[in-house]
């Protein structure tokens, strides 16, 4: 198949559409504006619904109700925007919905900036709504995956019944690369959802979907039931990539933009003859503790980088339990830590050890 | 023997869960009856709101959801956008419709989305025990104006029928009451031709029903439906503000 030169935001856009997605709701902010712009000329095209909101807290019960149908939908947002969503998320989650969000992530806190981040992770990962719910959370390193992540964030809204978030940065939304598109699914192949869905109690009894049981034992016994499936997700769905691990003695682990950042710091380190590999999380939840738990006993130093004062380094240090020094370098408002930086960065750090 | 009056076909068999005197169940059963009579309850779909009638979804024997507080209107949208052929209402109090979601209401209003919203108005948060709504009069005491609502530090009552009135996405508005037989009536024509909006998609229907709280407001049943005659409908009166629906 033809490989196309396309950015970022638009081949998720494009990608979201094959995927079957027919309704898309979303308030304009950068750096994502372009899916927004992109759903608005193509889901007309192909008997979708575009619809620009009066902002991201209408957006996201836009998306509830959408979800409500069982039809395919998602809705992107920056940062600010993602934080607006929060209370909405934590709806879906409750009410178990499958739907699809992009989070292209800004320079924060507060308005910040529009430069690329990963200060998101938390809000991402550890749930910034309220109750006990989790995202399934994807990071794209490059746009060919940015585009195989979108399709797979839907099938996995849809086998899970739960949101999907697919967490990148604006880095990843607004540089340009040759992608291969996957073909257009046949809506009539995707998931029915006919025996939870809102269409209408037409020869059955109606259905109710909503995240709430006023009783205490009611609402524990349905939190149990979703940390059952959450437990689920994590025995089935852990997702990363490794990067020259053999033998490695130095561990790498960065996800996103920073994670394909780090391939070439590992690529020069090895070049200079010191054994360094990448671990590269794909899944931030759930997060792909099992291997780089493995990986923990066989390395002398884990160095996390990332593009926030530390977020995921967290997640490490859980992942790895102790068993060897978890480093860490960040840079924050936006500014992409460099090949040579994190060179320096890591020297030093192995110079006192 | 002939069965004159029974239960509505929309309404499930539950129990009304409301206090002695609210009126929330007269436009529960108004509600029924019209979803009856249009013979639209395979394809209803409903949303209920956050407040005392967040049960409303089981008292309906319709598909329904439960929205975040005020934001039923932005639920319903999304469900209408995604099924154009069925028939989507909230049911909203004053807190929910005209405070924390008066944003979703314009623009869904303003978009004339297809859609049937019952406002019910009772000048009074309900459910978290009586505090001021958007709606309160002024002078009205509740649990956060018990000195009486002031005008100079808490603004004056929202008329958001008389703001809904000048946009153009809306087919059909009215303000009513169900405190006599005739209002009561009147509310259901009120009613049916806010879904005939929606089914003739003309655009956005509301009615807005001023309605009791005689446990917040701390009266009798009967002391709270002749407080709402002699005050809420000197502030708010009843009227049709839009009918693009015709008879």
């Amino acid at each position: 198949m033809k490989k196309l030169m396309m950015k970022g935001n638009e081949a998720i856009a494009e990608s979201a559409i094959r995927a079957g997605c027919r309704l898309y709701f979303a308030y304009p902010i950068t750096p994502q504006s372009e899916i927004a712009e992109y759903m608005a000329r193509r889901l007309p095209e192909v008997g979708g619904v575009f619809l620009q909101t009066e902002s991201e807290i209408a957006t996201v019960n836009m998306v509830y109700g959408a979800a409500c149908t069982g039809k395919r939908v998602m809705t992107s947002t920056s940062s600010p925007g993602f934080s607006l969503m929060q209370e909405g998320i934590s709806y879906i989650a409750g009410a178990e919905l499958p739907c699809v969000f992009v989070d292209v992530v800004r320079g924060g806190p507060g308005l910040g900036n529009i430069q690329p981040s990963q200060g998101d992770y938390f809000q991402a990962v550890k749930g910034g709504g309220h109750g006990d719910y989790r995202l399934i959370v994807l990071a794209p390193s490059t746009l060919q995956e940015a585009v195989d992540l979108t399709q797979l964030a839907f099938d996995l809204a849809d086998r899970y019944r739960n949101p999907v978030l697919i967490l990148a940065d604006g880095m990843i939304g607004q540089m340009m690369e040759p992608v291969e598109l996957p073909e257009m699914r046949d809506l009539s192949t995707l998931p029915d959802h006919s025996d939870w869905a809102l269409r209408g109690a037409r020869n059955r009894e109606p259905h109710r979907i909503a995240a709430f049981n006023i009783d205490p034992v009611g609402l524990e016994k349905m939190n149990k039931r979703l940390q059952e499936k959450y437990r689920l997700i994590e025995a089935s769905e852990q997702r990363w990539e490794e990067y020259r691990v053999d033998g490695a003695e130095y561990l790498m682990v960065g996800y996103g933009t920073m994670g394909r950042i780090l391939k070439s710091v590992v690529d020069s380190l090895r070049e200079e003859g010191i054994p360094a590999g990448l671990f590269r999380p794909v899944t931030l939840w759930p997060f792909p503790k099992r291997r780089l738990k493995e990986l923990a006993k066989k390395v002398q130093l884990i160095f996390v980088v990332e593009m926030s004062s530390g977020q995921m380094v967290e997640d490490v240090q859980i992942s790895v339990e102790g068993k060897v020094p978890v480093h860490f370098y960040g840079r924050m408002g936006g500014v992409v830590p460099t090949p040579e930086e994190i060179l320096f960065a890591f020297k030093e750090v192995r110079k006192w050890k | 023997m002939e069965v004159i009056f029974k239960r509505p076909k929309a309404l499930s068999d539950r129990e009304f869960t409301y206090c002695p005197g609210c009126h929330h169940g007269i436009i529960h059963r108004l509600i029924a009856e019209v979803i009856d009579e249009l013979d639209i309850q395979e394809k209803t779909i409903m949303v209920a709101p956050v407040g005392c009638s967040v049960f409303a979804y089981e008292f309906f024997d319709v598909d329904g959801t439960v929205a975040p507080h005020g934001r039923a209107l932005a639920v319903a949208t999304g469900i209408k956008r995604a099924l154009p052929d069925m028939i989507v209402f909230t049911y909203q109090g004053d807190g929910d419709l005209a405070a924390i979601g008066i944003a979703e209401t314009i623009h869904a209003a303003n978009r004339g989305e297809k859609l049937t919203t019952i406002f019910v108005n009772n000048a009074v948060y309900g459910m978290t025990g009586g505090q001021m709504a958007p709606t309160t009069l002024l002078g009205q005491k509740t649990t956060t104006t018990p000195y009486g609502r002031t005008a100079a530090n808490d603004g004056y009552p929202l008329h958001v029928s008389e703001a809904l009135s000048t946009i153009d996405g809306v087919a059909y508005l009215e303000r009513t009451t169900v405190s006599t037989t005739k209002d009561i009536l009147n509310t259901k024509k009120a009613i049916k031709k806010a879904f005939l909006a929606q089914i003739k998609g003309l655009g956005f229907g509301m009615v807005e029903v001023l309605s009791t709280c005689p446990t917040n407001w701390g009266m009798s049943p009967v002391e709270a439906q002749n407080w709402l005659l002699e005050n809420m409908v000197k502030e708010f009166p009843p009227k049709v503000f839009v009918d693009k629906v015709g008879d």
